[in-house]
């Protein structure tokens, strides 16, 4: 029973983050500037790590859980060092 | 799916619950990002999904650890704590530079700069048009 709700309840979250992935994709590629594509490449960040932690709740298996912090942390820095590169022209000064 | 048969039911709607209104907000957001009309409305959306999205499903992982390991099992909530802190300030920086930039541009849509015509607010030259 609680085998059965724990399934169905994963392949809605499954389904439902990656057509949230396939949304922010499409935001990523229309744009129409690069602040909307910087801010659907963020939204693609956070959506793709909240499915690799639902893929750990589905494998048991802790390995998920450190991809997933990973993913965290370089979304913010891509996207910290993206907003600074429209802001000046550059990164590193 | 291997440790989920010894969950017990309240154990497995909590997580079911909490997998189900977190990736539901993710969705909710990820919408609001396509289809809100101005970049400045599209910045509100996909926060949906960094707090209380993010706050479900690491909700649900914590719930389905601490009962299959019968142990507590915390560190789910680093995720959380880490992805609260800093989307604020990753969407504040990119608010300022989509700001600057259709300032640059002279965009009639953005209020003027407070200390326009004071010399204050005079900023490096406009970023290149990557459009």
């Amino acid at each position: 029973m609680s085998v059965t709700i724990l399934y169905y309840a994963l392949t809605a979250a499954h389904v439902m983050l990656s057509v949230a992935m396939a949304l922010a994709l499409l935001r990523m590629i229309r744009g129409p500037r690069a602040q909307d594509r910087v801010l659907g490449l963020d939204t693609l960040y956070v959506n793709s790590m909240l499915l690799l932690l639902t893929f750990g709740i589905g494998s048991g298996r802790t390995l998920y859980f450190e991809a997933a912090l990973i993913i965290g942390l370089l979304g913010f820095v891509a996207t910290v060092a993206l907003a600074k590169f429209l802001m000046r022209g550059e990164v590193i000064e | 799916m291997s440790q989920a048969a010894d969950l017990p039911l309240w154990a497995a709607i909590a997580v079911s619950a909490f997998l189900l209104l977190g990736s539901a907000l993710a969705l909710i957001g990820t919408i609001g990002l396509t289809r809100l009309p101005t970049f400045y409305e599209r910045l509100h959306a996909p926060t949906l999904g960094t707090s209380w999205g993010t706050g479900g499903v690491v909700m649900a992982s914590m719930i389905f650890f601490t009962v299959t390991g019968s142990r507590p099992v915390f560190h789910e909530i680093l995720i959380g704590i880490f992805v609260t802190v800093t989307t604020p300030v990753t969407l504040m920086l990119l608010a300022q530079a989509a700001l600057h930039r259709d300032r640059a541009e002279g965009d009639a849509n953005v209020p003027p700069s407070a200390t326009a015509g004071t010399g204050a607010g005079k900023e490096a030259p406009a970023a290149g048009t990557a459009d």
